[in-house]
């Protein structure tokens, strides 16, 4: 059975977003998207999480800390640029210390358009997310069965 | 005699202990769900499945296991085998105050585990749990003290075939054993050391540093914790089983609608007020028993 599918816990991340998309990952959580219906749990904790949800360009200074978040959560994991921002960089793409999307530093798994990204689609994206960990834990299963067989 | 109670009679200890240890985690993940999903109508919103804590767990045991080092899981393995151990010891009719005793060593090795990592969240989380532990404990003692008062005696069996209404007895030490069971179900106005559900807590509290299987073991192991208090709860209504069961459940509802009122106390009106409460509720109620009985 698909237990990822179930219960898949957010990790939310600002990387220097406008707060514009922040608020929308917020409402999709209020009563009226409600995203725990899905079972899904906005939770604080990297170790806890199972998404990582950016939102915002990625600077110098945002780089690191995406980096370690995305390095103290267990496998499978998988990773959802929100906005347009976190995916290219938008019209901040040319400053002299922004890097680009977030895919120029960890690889992003679902990419969910719009500025700011409506709550339907950041639902819609989590669902896709879901299917892909879902995905990752089998992957992750039939290597650790082939190095077992070594 | 009331079907319930035959059932129990009928039922070896360890017969009782096996059940207990079995069927406990099954009602207490059943409970949680209904805790959220109720949390959820009362927040206007539609809420997770029932199942949803099981399929919490099911994950959890699928996740990746990251530890910090190599007594951290074992302190919660303790944790969890202590909480199983003395809610075995009450649902087999034993004495209840070595339950008590053995819940409250589950609980220093709860807290232990939450010190033997290195992450400050969990220090101060851990500082909370001990906070609450000293909060909630003389109120567990008085509640055994005055069972006994009434009944003569410490055993579980015997106090859960006392004839006579308990409540009419120990209003006070029930109205001070609900204050203290919005502490022990984790529950809002004092949910300081780890919260539930997407409450945050300075990170996640307690359990900042574990993960994956451990934190599957911590909750299966509060669902234990939540069905032996709920017992406890059946005690004061024992002489109709089918209303100490009702009552039981609405205690439950109750610690849910608290949860959903209150905002989080600072931990001194935490432990202020739970000591308050204890001294004049338990405590008076107590020394009324005493000068009754004499």
């Amino acid at each position: 059975m698909g237990w990822f599918k179930r219960s898949p816990w957010i990790l939310h991340y600002n990387a220097t977003s406008c707060n514009g998309c922040d608020i929308e990952v917020i409402v999709s959580l209020t009563p009226l998207y409600d995203l725990e219906r899905f079972g899904i749990i906005n939770t604080g904790n990297p170790k806890h999480a199972d998404i990582l949800a950016v939102t915002g360009s990625v600077n110098e200074k945002s780089r690191q800390v995406l980096i370690n978040l995305y390095e103290q959560m267990p496998n499978p994991k998988v990773i959802v640029a929100v906005g347009l921002c976190a995916i290219s960089g938008c019209v901040f793409q040319d400053c002299y210390n922004v890097m680009g999307g977030v895919d120029k530093v960890l690889p992003v798994d679902v990419y969910v358009p719009g500025c700011a990204a409506r709550p339907e689609s950041i639902i819609d994206g989590v669902l896709k997310a879901c299917e892909i960990l879902e995905e990752k834990y089998s992957q992750q299963k039939k290597i650790q069965s082939r190095l077992a067989k070594i | 005699m009331n079907t319930i109670q035959e059932m129990f009679q009928v039922w070896s200890m360890l017969e009782r202990m096996l059940a207990f240890v079995l069927l406990a985690p099954l009602l207490g993940g059943l409970i949680a769900g209904i805790d959220r999903r109720v949390s959820a109508r009362f927040q206007g919103r539609y809420g997770p499945p029932v199942l949803q804590p099981f399929y919490d767990v099911l994950k959890l045991f699928r996740k990746e296991r990251i530890i910090v080092n190599r007594f951290q899981n074992f302190t919660m393995v303790l944790f969890l085998i202590f909480t199983i151990f003395s809610g075995a010891l009450f649902f087999a009719g034993a004495d209840l105050l070595l339950t008590i005793f053995s819940l409250a060593l589950a609980g220093t090795f709860f807290v232990l585990g939450g010190f033997c990592v290195g992450s400050p969240y969990s220090h101060l989380g851990a500082e909370r749990e001990i906070i609450q532990q000293v909060a909630y404990e003389p109120m567990v003692i008085l509640m055994a003290v005055g069972m006994y008062q009434v009944t003569g005696s410490f055993k579980v069996s015997v106090i859960a075939q006392y004839q006579s209404p308990l409540i009419l007895y120990l209003p006070g030490v029930f109205a001070g054993f609900l204050y203290i069971l919005t502490i022990k179900f984790r529950k809002s106005p004092f949910d300081l050391s780890m919260s539930h559900h997407a409450h945050q807590e300075i990170v996640r509290g307690m359990t900042t540093e574990f993960s994956g299987p451990t934190l599957a073991l911590i909750e299966i192991a509060h669902w234990y914790e939540n069905v032996m208090l709920l017992g406890m709860v059946y005690l004061f209504f024992a002489f109709n089983p089918w209303l100490g069961i009702g009552i039981a459940l609405l205690t439950y509802l109750f610690e849910i609608f608290i949860d959903m009122n209150y905002a989080r106390f600072k931990w001194q009106l935490t432990f202020g007020s739970s000591w308050l409460f204890t001294a004049v509720a338990g405590v008076s109620n107590i020394i009324v028993l005493g000068l009754m009985k004499i």
